[in-house]
């Protein structure tokens, strides 16, 4: 098996694209990708994307991608793990590369969400659940979300307000990523008055629906023995509906993906330095804490409340927005996440870079904990 | 929405049929023919009694297209008294009214309407036991 090393990447800036189509935002963060890493046809092109066919009516966005990068005749395919969709894709490129079989893979994560109405996008949204016993009564995602949080509140004592750092914190970062859906910061008081959508979960404890692509050129580490490696790559699934789990406040699948990935690069949580986890709602961030090991068992918020998640703390997360305030073009964010990470560790963050990062841990989740990707990144001192 | 689709659910829907492990005895809602226990097939039907408690709940404000009818509405975690938990709307009670623990029983009402054409799904809901 060879290392794996991250030698390009792209994005677009995550916004309302409506003058582009699903295609074009792929090809933009692709393109850029191939520049960034100087590759003019890679092995095989992954698409991470959710929802091409049931938001925009097209399938085969593999081949279209390849077809409009110019890369005509590239070996090409989608990848679909619902909001751990690019997270997903990252982990095939990284199995490709790594076997031999491949001298370079594109890896892209696109989502266009914002063509269709409200309430078609949650219904569409909704299909990562399931389908037979969870949506057919009328569950969207966040609902879902508000029945995890309400009886992690119940379970540990803790209020609503209790979870306002997280989107703090995420509006705070965001607001230095120019990158970013939202770049202006929320103020305490501005949670505490945020409309309800389902209670306890308010508009500020939810990722906004926007369009955008990120993309990554993957090649054999010993090729670019300076670029940012993958030290880590897992993923593990759980139980499909939330009800089925024996303990719906854990992620199982969190803790399995994290352990996985700790064990090939021979690290601890103690060696993370940056952690861009999968903030879609406040009470994920908390649960990500403690399955990635930086927290006990419902302590995961106070991780929030003392401070550690800030740029300047143990371990900070959503260092350019994360989720909230970047955005969560879901079949893209997974490869934001590892864009945003790579950025860090060359140091190329900008106004959002943290200082002495050396190793940064991403974490992507499709459904409600249902599929969890994890990938440690790595750069040498 | 397909008719097959609820149409196959039937046993489900009306009856919380679910299945019992011939091995470990664990009761499987909804069936699943494999037991999530202990892995051993367990094919045996067993009807729950729709009897259990709330074990989360939240209130939908902004429901997906197909459940505007009676929004808002609150959508429960339920735990079975025979083990299973299961997701399902509350009805009969305000939401102000619903707490965590509280007693409930199923009972059959409508769960989605397609409009005037369209399907109308009915299935499993959850009142307070008076």
């Amino acid at each position: 098996m060879k290392q794996v090393a991250i030698l390009g990447v792209g994005q677009t800036p995550v916004r309302d694209n409506w003058n582009m189509g699903v295609h074009q935002l792929a090809v933009q963060a692709g393109r850029a990708a191939l520049v960034d890493a100087d590759v003019e046809r890679p092995g095989v092109i992954y698409v991470g994307n959710m929802t091409a066919d049931g938001l925009n009516e097209q399938t085969h966005l593999g081949t279209k991608v390849a077809d409009h990068l110019g890369l005509w005749g590239v070996e090409a395919m989608r990848i679909e793990a619902a909001c751990g969709s690019a997270g997903s894709a990252m982990r095939q490129g990284v199995l490709a590369v790594a076997s031999g079989m491949v001298d370079s893979a594109l890896v892209i994560g696109v989502e266009k969400m914002l063509d269709t109405k409200g309430k078609e996008t949650t219904a569409a949204m909704s299909t990562a659940a399931d389908n037979d016993y969870e949506v057919v009564h009328g569950i969207s995602f966040v609902a879902l979300n508000a029945l995890v949080m309400q009886r992690y509140m119940h379970e540990y004592g803790y209020t609503r307000d209790d979870f306002a750092p997280f989107p703090i914190n995420a509006h705070a970062n965001g607001a230095k990523n120019p990158n970013a859906l939202f770049r202006k910061p929320i103020s305490k008081k501005v949670y505490d008055n945020a409309r309800m959508i389902s209670d306890p979960v308010s508009l500020f404890d939810a990722s906004p629906v926007c369009d955008g692509a990120a993309a990554v050129l993957l090649v054999a580490a010993d090729k670019a023995p300076d670029a940012v490696k993958v030290a880590g790559s897992a993923i593990a699934t759980d139980t499909l509906a939330v009800h089925d789990r024996p303990d719906p406040v854990w992620l199982t699948a969190g803790e399995k993906s994290a352990a996985a990935a700790y064990a090939q690069a021979g690290m601890t949580p103690d060696d993370i330095d940056l952690f861009e986890l999968h903030d879609a709602f406040s009470i994920m961030a908390a649960l990500s804490l403690e399955a990635c090991g930086f927290a006990e068992r419902g302590r995961g918020v106070r991780l929030g409340q003392d401070g550690s998640i800030l740029p300047s703390g143990r371990i900070p997360i959503c260092s350019m927005g994360g989720l909230k305030a970047r955005g969560h073009p879901v079949g893209a964010t997974g490869l934001y996440q590892i864009v945003e990470a790579t950025l860090q560790l060359r140091g190329e963050a900008d106004e959002a870079q943290l200082d002495g990062i050396k190793t940064a841990l991403t974490q992507n989740i499709g459904g409600s904990g249902a599929t969890i990707a994890a990938h440690i990144l790595t750069i040498n001192s | 929405m397909q008719v097959a689709q609820n149409w196959r659910l039937n046993q489900q829907r009306y009856r919380l049929m679910g299945e019992e492990c011939p091995n470990c005895s664990v009761k499987i809602f909804p069936p699943r023919d494999v037991c999530p226990a202990c892995m051993a097939p367990a094919k045996e039907l067993f009807a729950l009694t729709g009897v259990g408690e709330v074990f989360s709940y939240t209130t939908v404000y902004h429901p997906p297209a197909g459940y505007e009818f009676n929004a808002p509405y609150v959508v429960a975690l339920i735990k079975l008294d025979e083990g299973p938990v299961l997701t399902a709307q509350l009805t009969d009670v305000e939401p102000e009214d619903v707490s965590i623990g509280m007693p409930v029983e199923a009972v059959t009402r409508k769960l989605r309407s397609d409009g005037d054409e369209g399907m109308i799904v009915y299935g499993y809901k959850f009142r307070p036991i008076m």
